[in-house]
């Protein structure tokens, strides 16, 4: 038990370093790598939780795939760190105000935060047991029923999004050359090739 | 103190023992693997290979090891040096993270995850990484470009090893390797061994081609091209950071194929469960399923030229990805009319 409890804050503190570093980091390239850190410490509090699943789930989709892009985009840009400086303290007023109205506001959400029995109940005996169902096969037998729907519509939400940004950002430049395969195998050798007998002394017309 | 002994300190050691007992032959293999593939490609060049170093050139690999460790580190100017001494360890360490759920005979694992499989797709996708940084944090035109190729290349294939490993584990219905090689052991149509590159023979042949991909093995070999990028990302890497990239790329292939066993050549199953067969212990079929899977990625290497960047790309995405995406929907369809279903 002790060594679950010490897993926890050895996680949870490092993933609170992890975020941290993130805003103070001056390289937006090492503020990604920090933020990969992050998720990698959620990751591990959901193993303590018991959610390998969700954990496995966390790495493979946030840090193999969205921030690898992240980091794609992130190392491409050119940036000036002087020029971004630039109007801090001009504009940091604005940054104050928005960070305390979002700092009051979390601050009265959670001042009244109250867990209803029902919650309470439920975290005490879960509905499928835990130790006769693996939790992906819970979690497949909850998204698959009850909310398949809704679990459709996200998926049809996501396409529509990755469909449109593609009309958007697509666009058909002139003189780029393009190997187009099938094209290469329907040619035949009528086509491209002329066989011509060449008199001698004479050479072609 | 007796107590402290046994259930404190008694458990973490022998959770070491245990991983050395996995590291250290995995390193073994890597450096003969060095070997091999000289040996092979040259005898498949007609030319004899190493044969100086120790008998047959037994010795070689460990001959270049030593040579690599006196050489000079070098640290580039305008390089970010965390980050560049950072990535050859991710890709190295990566290498052997996935060993911790991979099954080398019944029971002989060091961590039965239930999700096993998804642990081994988040390792592999994370493989990226220490190309990407070593990329970025050399501060070099050519390590940037391997890079950039590397990302997108990785990234693509990933997709369908993705679908292709959904299709596996539908047919077996656990996520658990170890239970997946176990339902791999029922005899299909009650002759043919019931390893899953039969029923998915044209998904076993996409997943290589694949992982030679997600390897940047030849013909794949584009994020390190040296006939174009001087030697992609690894370029500015020198001494051990290079031999820890150079490691890492092996333990890939091996750790690779360890998998393309589990997933379709049934792991530690024998091909019959009859006399002669079934007497070889599980870990040698295992790693003569490796060693086999290792030597057609050397074979591919000696045979075909390099893909060009377009065209990899348009395979990935244009070819594996529907092939993948159809393969998925025949499979359930196919388990759910013939209620073959796992339970």
């Amino acid at each position: 038990m002790i060594a679950a409890t010490l897993a926890f804050y050895l996680f949870a503190g490092l993933a609170v370093v992890g975020a941290v570093n993130v805003i103070f980091q001056r390289n937006p390239v090492h503020s990604v790598l920090w933020l990969i850190f992050t998720f990698f410490n959620a990751a591990g509090l959901f193993v303590l939780l018991g959610a390998e699943f969700v954990a496995m789930i966390l790495v493979i989709v946030y840090v193999g795939a969205v921030a690898v892009l992240f980091l794609f985009v992130v190392m491409m840009l050119d940036i000036n760190i002087a020029v971004i400086r630039e109007g801090f303290l001009k504009y940091m007023w604005a940054g104050l105000l928005v960070g305390g109205i979002l700092l009051a506001e979390l601050i009265t959400v959670f001042a009244a935060w109250t867990i209803s029995d029902s919650a309470e109940g439920l975290r005490a005996a879960p509905t499928p047991d835990p130790s006769a169902m693996s939790n992906t096969e819970a979690i497949g037998q909850i998204l698959y029923t009850d909310y398949i729907y809704l679990f459709q519509a996200s998926g049809i939400i996501l396409l529509v999004a990755m469909i449109g940004s593609i009309v958007l950002t697509h666009r058909t430049r002139p003189g780029v050359r393009k190997q187009i395969i099938s094209e290469q195998n329907a040619r035949r050798p009528i086509d491209t090739l002329e066989i011509i007998k060449v008199e001698s002394g004479k050479g072609l017309q | 103190m007796a107590e402290l002994w046994t259930s404190y300190l008694w458990p973490v050691l022998w959770i070491v023992i245990k991983i050395l007992m996995f590291v250290v032959p995995i390193l073994v293999s890597v450096a003969y693997l060095t070997y091999a593939e000289r040996k092979i490609i040259s005898a498949m060049q007609m030319r004899i290979g190493p044969n100086v170093v120790g008998w047959f050139g037994l010795l070689q690999p460990i001959a270049d090891a030593l040579k690599l460790l006196t050489k000079e580190t070098v640290l580039p100017t305008g390089a970010s040096p965390v980050v560049f001494f950072l990535a050859p360890m991710v890709t190295f360490s990566l290498a052997m993270l996935a060993w911790a759920v991979i099954p080398v005979n019944p029971g002989w694992v060091l961590s039965n995850l239930n999700v096993g499989i998804l642990y081994l797709f988040a390792i592999s996708s994370l493989g990226v990484y220490g190309v990407v940084m070593a990329g970025w944090a050399s501060n070099s035109r050519y390590a940037f470009l391997g890079a950039m190729r590397s990302a997108a290349q990785m990234v693509s294939y990933e997709v369908s090893i993705g679908f292709i490993m959904v299709t596996v584990l539908m047919t077996a219905g656990t996520l658990n390797l170890s239970a997946l090689v176990e339902a791999q052991s029922e005899p299909l149509f009650g002759f043919l061994p019931g390893w899953y590159f039969i029923p998915h023979f044209p998904m076993f042949v996409v997943f290589f081609i694949s992982v030679l991909a997600e390897t940047n093995r030849h013909p794949f070999d584009l994020p390190e091209a040296e006939s174009e990028l001087v030697a992609g990302f690894m370029t500015e890497y020198s001494s051990m950071s290079f031999a820890l990239f150079f490691l890492g790329e092996y333990a890939n292939m091996i750790m690779m194929s360890a998998i393309v066993s589990i997933l379709f050549l049934g792991g530690w199953l024998p091909l019959y469960d009859v006399a002669p067969l079934n007497l070889i212990p599980g870990v040698v079929w295992f790693a003569a399923k490796i060693a086999f899977c290792l030597f057609v990625f050397i074979w591919v290497r000696a045979t075909f030229p390099r893909y060009r960047y377009d065209q990899l790309m348009r395979l990935g995405w244009k070819v594996f990805l529907p092939l993948s995406l159809i393969w998925l929907a025949l499979t359930a369809g196919f388990l759910v009319y013939f209620d073959k279903l796992p339970a």
